[in-house]
């Protein structure tokens, strides 16, 4: 029964998507005052709907129901518990009923905040993101099913992915997610301003909070996925360029680049039409990223094949979403002119070279990441691009971004007046080239070209973050939290700039045979293996490994990585140990048995500072939250919409 | 007794399926560091012809052991890194590296990123012209203070 009630839900939830999106864009186009009366319990309705549904398919996973076809695929009787509710996203057609899902919460979120909002703007914004979640909807119910029953059910699961039986992983699609979702409010604000034919800055003003939200929510979302590559996959490596990393990379730098550039159309009213442009494009990016993961395209163009009926869904809705917006651009954009100006060294030129570079920088990822689809379809024969071509190519756009950094967040809107600030940026830089050559050549020994500058860089914009509100505190003047948030999620970027400079260049690694009482020395520490025990969990069984680490005869740790089989999908995972010991990571992953003896193959590594990129990936989010819950948002949206409201309804565009 | 059984138990449940590890751990060892660092270099830069997208250093899979294999016995030869890439794209072609060759067919992955830098300069120039031609008349006064 409950999975069928989850499936009538769906389909109600559909009906009211498609009012939500009718009433919130024709109403305000025909003023009928009463079609917009009933957007906003149209979406009140459709997440009570959608929540409902999914309520339904956690119930049918909890109670073990294998009637229906996405539960006996992803669960199994022995999956515990918190494992059976987060296989709701293990796959392709759950994460669909996730985003729908989360998609509904931030249009509730965006019908209360936009309370306070001209009626006829904030009619319009729910009824593009009803446009979105019908959409979706609709996909599901056509292409995604997770309702559909087997007959006869059946007799147990096949188990969820044991690769998703990790705690990061089961909360990284929600955050992840949510950060995509929170693109689309964006999206949906660009469009309602250009349905209006308002696209002063009162829209980006509006906007910002909300696109810092979802930026911080997809900081934290990558930083999980990254974390948990880390430590679960067993390389130990934290990043690989792999097709699914860079799908969320994408619309994180695009979405980077919308967070400056909405701020340069706040307060100065420039870069309007590009704003816009972003907004469409970070949204479109986000939705790529969710449909080409889990529906794999990207990964391999074959399962495209295998199920075409997804394949020409995704194109046609890609089509005419996105479609649609670049028309409503085409036809709106070029009535927008600004007449403001500023010089180089001004705040909006730092701003401008930020969205070109994260924009090129954006492009190289995409085009390393789609190259082997390119060069196969323009018969240029297969091509394979992995690191070896990301990590160079991306130094390009980011080490110039880097640098401009710490210039930029001193330069004043419309004249720059560096010189000013020439004294002080002088000093911090010295200081922070000192100090990253004392680590460089210093601490470690053996750095690689990039390493100083890097460690410079990094150190450079911490230093220069900090200037400004160390000085305001001790003229005891206030903080404003959007400042605060800004200074917090730059020193977060200079930290992520010193850790990933620390790990790429002294990272050591080592694959070793060890018998049982053998030990290896590696990076100054000795790693005693101490033999193989079987091991067994609710679900799998498998290996663990002891191995004792020593520096200098005292004890450091003990590491117990382990290799587990899945008993239902035959699935060999390994589990890293990874302890923490002066500021580096110490992994130690289990090989192979090599016969002979118990001789096993170990792989260990130590990473220095490697945790502080995802900490810095913490800080850089907390700082956009924040940015975002700043009080001038609130007062100005107040006062704004007072006066919106007397000026009466915008002009109707024709 | 016991710890003989359980080693065998282990063997078998390792065994079982022929299921695949997650990746791959290769204690191989050369006799010269530098060999050695060529050696690790050479084999995270070749991809696995069975895998998703995983280097042959990281590749659990047969095949990826004995390509391996391959690459240190021609180290061990002597052979050059340039020698040991020909021998692999005259075998598996241009797909197997995932730093492409810079020729004919590839040239455009390696340049794009250079013509975007220099797309992207032309375009701050342009902007930065036209703002500073309106700088004179544009008479709006700017808050100071509101950073952000």
């Amino acid at each position: 029964m409950l999975p069928e009630l989850g499936h009538f839900a769906l389909i109600l939830a559909l009906l009211l998507a498609a009012l939500q999106a009718f009433f919130g864009i024709a109403g305000p186009w025909l003023g009928r005052e009463r079609w917009i009366a009933a957007v906003t319990p149209a979406v009140a309705g459709q997440f009570v709907m959608v929540a409902l549904a999914a309520g339904c398919l956690v119930a049918a996973f909890v109670g073990y129901d294998f009637s229906v076809a996405y539960v006996a695929d992803n669960s199994n009787s022995a999956l515990p518990l918190f494992y059976r509710v987060t296989a709701l996203w293990g796959a392709h057609e759950g994460s669909l009923l996730l985003w729908i899902l989360l998609l509904a919460a931030w249009t509730v979120a965006v019908a209360f905040g936009a309370a306070r909002l001209p009626r006829h703007f904030a009619a319009r914004v729910l009824g593009v993101l009803g446009v979105v979640s019908f959409g979706f909807l609709l996909f599901t119910l056509a292409t995604s099913n997770p309702f559909l029953r087997l007959d006869p059910p059946a007799a147990d699961g096949a188990d969820l992915n044991p690769i998703l039986q990790d705690p990061a992983l089961a909360v990284h699609p929600p955050i992840l997610y949510t950060g995509y979702v929170g693109f689309a409010v964006a999206f949906a604000f660009a469009c309602a301003a250009m349905l209006e034919g308002r696209m002063d800055q009162s829209w980006a003003r509006w906007t910002r909070p909300w696109t810092t939200v979802a930026w911080a929510f997809l900081t934290c979302g990558i930083a999980l996925g990254s974390f948990w590559a880390y430590y679960e996959l067993g390389w130990g490596g934290f990043w690989f360029w792999d097709p699914v990393e860079n799908a969320s990379f994408m619309p994180w730098l695009v979405g980077t680049a919308l967070v400056h550039s909405l701020a340069v159309t706040d307060k100065r009213g420039l870069f309007k039409s590009w704003t816009l442009l972003l907004a469409i494009l970070a949204f479109s990016l986000s939705m790529l990223g969710t449909f080409l993961v889990r529906s794999g395209v990207l990964v391999s163009v074959h399962s495209f094949a295998a199920d075409p009926k997804r394949g020409v869904f995704i194109l046609a809705f890609l089509i005419v979403l996105v479609g649609g917006a670049l028309t409503l651009y085409a036809w709106r954009a070029p009535r927008l002119r600004s007449t403001a100006g500023f010089e180089l060294g001004a705040r909006e030129s730092f701003l401008l070279f930020n969205n070109v570079l994260l924009v090129i920088a954006a492009a190289t990822v995409f085009a390393g990441t789609l190259a082997p689809l390119i060069s196969d379809a323009l018969r240029l024969g297969t091509l394979s691009v992995g690191a070896p071509y990301f990590n160079p190519t991306f130094m390009v756009s980011m080490l110039p971004l880097l640098a401009l950094l710490s210039l930029g967040i001193h330069a004043g809107w419309k004249r720059g007046r560096l010189k000013d600030k020439q004294r002080t940026l002088l000093r911090t830089l010295l200081a922070a080239a000192v100090l990253g050559c004392a680590v460089a050549f210093g601490i470690f020994a053996g750095a690689r070209v990039l390493t100083p500058v890097g460690l410079t860089l990094g150190i450079w914009i911490i230093l220069a973050s900090l200037v400004d509100p160390i000085d305001r505190w001790r003229r005891r003047l206030s903080l404003p939290r959007a400042v605060l948030g800004m200074t917090i999620a730059h020193v977060g970027l200079g930290l992520a700039v010193i850790a990933l400079t620390t790990v790429q260049s002294f990272t050591v690694e080592r694959d070793v045979a060890l018998a049982a009482g053998a030990s290896a020395e590696v990076g100054g520490y000795q790693f005693r293996f101490e033999g193989v025990h079987p091991i067994e969990g609710p679900n799998y069984g498998g290996a663990g490994a002891r191995v004792a680490v020593t520096r200098g005869g005292a004890p450091v740790a003990i590491l117990t990585p382990e290799k587990r089989q899945y008993w239902v999908q035959r699935q060999l995972t390994s589990v890293t140990s990874i302890r923490m010991s002066r500021g580096n990571n110490l992994l130690v992953a289990l090989g192979d048995d090599l016969g002979g003896g118990g001789r096993w193959s170990l792989r260990i590594q130590i990473r220095p500072l490697v945790s502080l990129i995802w900490l810095a990936a913490f800080v850089m989010a907390l700082g956009g939250v924040l940015a975002a819950s700043d009080r001038r948002y609130r007062a100005l949206r107040a006062a704004e919409a007072a006066t919106a409201h007397a000026a009466g309804p915008a002009v109707q565009g024709s | 007794m016991r710890r003989q059984l359980t080693g065998a138990l282990l063997g078998v449940l390792l065994a079982l399926g022929g299921a695949r590890t997650a990746h791959a751990v290769d204690p191989t060892q050369l006799p010269d560091p530098r060999l050695q660092a060529r050696y690790l270099a050479l084999t995270h830069e070749f991809r696995c012809m069975q895998c998703q997208n995983e280097s042959l250093a990281d590749s659990p899979v047969e095949l990826a052991a004995d390509l391996r294999a391959e690459v240190r016995d021609m180290l061990l030869a002597g052979k050059s890194d340039a020698q040991i890439r020909a021998f692999m794209v005259a075998r598996y072609g241009d797909f197997i590296l995932f730093r492409p060759r810079f020729n004919a067919r590839t040239a455009w992955v390696w340049l794009a990123p250079g013509v975007l830098l220099l797309a992207g300069a032309l375009v701050c120039v342009r902007v930065l012209r036209q703002r500073a031609a309106l700088l004179p008349a544009d008479t709006e006064p700017v808050q100071e203070d509101a950073r952000t």
